[in-house]
């Protein structure tokens, strides 16, 4: 075991970590821990935009755009975060452009800005042009801008680290962070970092639904980190689906695709959207599409011989402009499928995307220990944290822009926070945790597989708690995960080295998953009505009086050491808009 | 507008032709031996399925130890560059019926990089010659305070390379670069000449003089192997001449 200290310690090298890094490294004495080398980190897949009321095109300020962001959400935004999201946007945005990032260029030579769903001018008049883009590589270009930079600043990465416990001890009565314990892939050797304050940037835990967008390595092991230690989770029922993946594989096609002039259709060619949002059509809000498209293929207008898909037609748009607007997702279509997108349509299904909920935080990054407590030195930013801008559902953009809002904000709210403090003692024998983790998966003899308990995990959330849940399905998953919890006892891996042992942390990042789908589906058990991207048939309709709240998901540990979830719920802020019904 | 169909995926979904197709992976662990090996493993597989995939049905099925990196499965984070059938690929981009799987597959790491374990390489080498060609913005003078603008052609000059995903298919195709690991890789000069032709960067003499060096640009014997390599679809032989060209004339 390796002991290190460091000022900050940021987890994760994506879009929120290496922001919040390039801050924190001019303030304090910083290390970035994360488990892929920086530029593999799954910001890079997105294709879309970052948004921002630039006003470049077209009329928009960002007052609209908070808006939009909050109504988006289904009113469970915090509406003080929206309005620092939308304001800080514009910075954002140009922060970027400065450090190099090549942003497509309107005629003039400013940043150009496309259409998304949900982005409206004036309060859901007409759709406006909001998104900053590059190409459809968006994502890519923020990755790569980022590191560039902080190869610039002399960041100090670990790559191939493996943050799997997050150090709490409790000081006069508070809980404070203490640092965090990882594992290094190359030589499987547990290290502890002790840090003044600590950065959760790890991203999202979309790998427990088997049709997603997200990297194999999306398992959630920043918030069951936290998790395990006592802290809540907040608002895990809402996860995105998104309209458009790759049929059976999951592959995102962006909304931009709808954006340049996309079309959904079903089976007898007709563009259904029309029905289900009249005025903004394909771009309605994401869990809207996602809906109507099953709604189609359940009442039997789906396409193919099982008539399990809906067609993204593209036939329309001049090759130029795919060619030129989309070539990435177009040789997604060409590679995957063997179809070629300027003369047959895609064949599309909605896919698991994008995690709302996640680590409670502050505007500043702070995590919460409970509704109003922060603990000292710990941060969140990114999609591992909840702050909460997307509320039920997150816009189409929005996520590109919150990492680089939030990534900012608690790169320095931290840095500064370690300019302050002092080190929290580390508590006696730090690494047991992990030890006990790595020692006992390596030594178990159990009969059970990882691959095999994943897949029927995966399975079962595909099935029961995707787009359309009711208190039958829910209870189906929990009891489900229940006993692949139990059977997760006696999984064991092959691989008995210490030498790249990814058998080793597949098993771990497997653990990860299935505590985390239980907090998702204890809460969503408890949330009995519809909103934003859950959505109950037996409770059809959102219920402000009952369920304006936030989920608060706390680990509970018997003294026989069983463990459940404990829900308690949070007030939503609410400024200056009053709830109204969402339509398109 | 005519009312798409799609014949052609319907009548494909309809069968489920599973094959059985022979991976030969080159197989490495120091902890077990100093040798690498070669292993066969059979596997029941869709063709229309990716390489990755093959390499998950054997980790999670047949031998949990087998050993690569990967992390988006669609070919965008760059971490399974390998060697399959003999030419550098993605696992995640190249689909089974694509490489003749009537004959065994073979899978091995990328070259020129020490292997540390079955397909995964030391990618430090590789990142310390991107990291060499100053691969960021500079500019002098004052921080406009809008954005600093830029044309769509200057901004279409430079857009080929600011597709690299760094995974090093490129670089450990390059005979020079097996030869001789100091050469700075088509990579790294690929990343170099992202930033000489954006008109707002003002770094361009310095990297072309990093360039200029005894392990830079002239090393290079325009084999093409990078070009064929990049699953991105580079023009990278392109961009390296487009860098010659500039160091000789010293306009970009
Ligand atoms: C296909 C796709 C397209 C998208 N398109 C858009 C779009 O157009 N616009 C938009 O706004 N949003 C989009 N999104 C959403 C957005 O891209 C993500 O939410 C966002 O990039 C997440 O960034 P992040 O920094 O929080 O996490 P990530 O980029 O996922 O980074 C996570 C980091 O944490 C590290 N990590 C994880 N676990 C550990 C651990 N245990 N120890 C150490 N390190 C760890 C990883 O190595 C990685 O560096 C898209 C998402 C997907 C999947
Ligand atoms: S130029 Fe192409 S092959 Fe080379 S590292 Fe970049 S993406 Fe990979
Ligand atoms: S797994 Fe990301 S490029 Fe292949």
């Amino acid at each position: 075991m390796k002991i290190h200290k460091y000022d900050t310690v940021i987890v994760g090298a994506g879009g929120a970590g290496m922001r919040a890094a390039i801050e924190a490294t001019k303030r304090s004495r910083t290390a970035v821990l994360t488990k892929l080398y920086p530029t593999r980190s799954h910001t890079g897949a997105a294709q879309g935009g970052m948004a921002a009321a630039l006003a470049n095109v077209e009329e928009d300020n960002w007052e609209w755009h908070t808006f939009d962001t909050i109504k988006g959400g289904d009113y469970l935004v915090d509406q003080d975060a929206a309005e620092i999201l939308a304001k800080e946007a514009i910075d954002a945005v140009l922060d970027l452009e400065k450090m190099g990032l090549p942003f497509g260029r309107t005629p003039k030579g400013e940043i150009d800005q496309r259409r998304f769903g949900g982005h409206s001018r004036n309060h859901g008049e007409a759709p406006v042009r909001r998104a900053c883009y590059s190409g459809d590589r968006t994502g890519h270009m923020i990755l790569q801008t980022l590191y560039q930079n902080c190869i610039k600043e002399g960041v100090e990465f670990f790559n191939e680290f493996y943050v799997l416990d997050q150090l709490i001890v409790e000081v006069d009565g508070v809980k404070r962070s203490a640092g965090v314990v990882a594992y290094e892939l190359a030589t499987g050797e547990i290290h502890v970092f002790q840090a003044k304050s600590v950065i959760y940037a790890s991203g999202g835990t979309g790998k427990f639904f088997k049709v997603t967008s997200n990297a194999h390595t999306l398992t959630g092991d920043g918030q069951a980190a936290c998790y395990r230690r006592g802290l809540p989770l907040e608002d895990m029922e809402f996860f995105q689906f998104h309209p458009t993946g790759i049929w059976r594989m999951g592959i995102l096609l962006t909304e931009g695709a709808r954006g340049e002039g996309g079309i959904l259709r079903n089976k007898d060619g007709e563009r259904f959207m029309e029905k289900y949002a009249p005025v903004m059509k394909d771009l309605a809000s994401r869990d809207v599409v996602s809906r109507a498209i099953y709604t189609e293929i359940r009442e039997g207008r789906g396409c193919g011989p099982e008539g399990d898909h809906v067609f993204l037609d593209l036939t329309h748009l001049p090759p130029e402009q795919l060619d030129a607007k989309l070539p990435d997702i177009t040789e997604f279509a060409r590679t995957y499928l063997g179809i070629e997108p300027y003369t047959d349509p895609i064949p599309i299904q909605p896919t698991a995307h994008y995690a709302m909920g996640g680590i409670p935080t502050n505007v500043e990054g702070e995590v919460l220990a409970d509704n109003t407590t922060v603990v000292p030195g710990l941060y969140a930013a990114g999609e591992v944290a909840c702050v909460s801008v997307h509320g039920a559902n997150r816009l189409g953009t929005n996520s590109l822009l919150d990492i680089n809002v939030f990534g900012r904000r608690s790169g320095i709210a931290a840095a500064e926070y370690s300019a302050k403090a002092d080190f929290v003692e580390l508590p006696e024998n730090p690494a047991e945790l992990v030890q006990e983790q790595v020692e006992r998966l390596r030594n178990s003899t159990g009969n059970e597989r990882v691959a095999e308990l994943r897949k029927e995990l995966q399975e079962t959330m595909d099935a029961n708690v995707m787009v359309f849940r009711t208190e039958q399905t829910i209870k189906t998953a929990v009891e489900k995960i229940g006993e692949l919890r139990a059977r997760y006892k006696n999984v064991s891996v092959q691989d008995k080295g210490k030498r790249f042992n990814t058998d080793l942390l597949e098993a771990i990042e497997l653990g990860n998953l299935l505590d985390l789908a239980e907090v998702m589906a204890v809460s969503a058990l408890a949330r009995k009505e519809s909103r934003g991207g859950h959505y109950r048939e037996d409770f059809p309709n959102r219920d402000d009086v009952n369920f304006m709240r936030h989920t608060m998901a706390y680990r509970e540990v018997t003294a026989d050491g069983q463990d459940s979830v404990r829900l308690d719920y949070k007030p939503v802020v609410q400024t200056r808009y009053q709830p109204m019904e969402r339509k398109y | 507008m005519a009312t798409p169909v799609l014949d052609k995926v319907e009548a494909e979904a309809a069968a489920s032709p599973y094959i059985t197709a022979t991976f030969r992976i080159r197989r490495f662990n120091p902890e077990i031996s100093d040798e690498a090996t070669w292993e066969d493993f059979q596997v029941e597989i869709d063709p229309k399925e990716r390489v990755l995939d093959a390499l998950h049905k054997i980790k999670w099925e047949l031998d949990g130890s087998l050993t690569f990196r990967r992390s988006c499965a669609h070919g965008i984070c760059g971490s399974d560059a390998m060697r399959i059938n003999g030419k550098n690929r993605l696992a995640c981009k190249t689909l089974i019926k694509d490489i003749n799987p009537e004959k065994p597959i073979t899978v091995e790491a990328i070259k020129g990089l020490t292997v540390l374990k079955d397909l995964v390489v030391d990618m430090e080498p590789f990142f310390q010659a991107y990291r060499d060609v100053m691969p960021f913005l500079v500019t002098e003078g004052n921080e406009p305070t809008r954005e600093r603008l830029q044309s769509p052609e200057d901004r279409e000059r430079f857009d080929d390379t600011t597709k690299c995903i760094l995974c090093a298919a490129c670089t450990s195709s390059c005979p020079v670069f097996w030869n001789d690991g100091q050469y700075f890789g088509p990579a790294a000069i690929v990343n170099a000449h992202r930033f000489i032709f954006d008109s707002r960067d003002e770094a361009g003499e310095q990297r072309l003089e990093i360039l200029n060096d005894r392990d830079g640009v002239w090393r290079c014997r325009t084999t093409f192997n990078c070009t064929d390599a990049c699953p991105r679809g580079i023009e990278v032989t392109k961009a390296i001449q487009e860098v010659k060209r500039a160091l000789i004339t010293r306009r970009f």
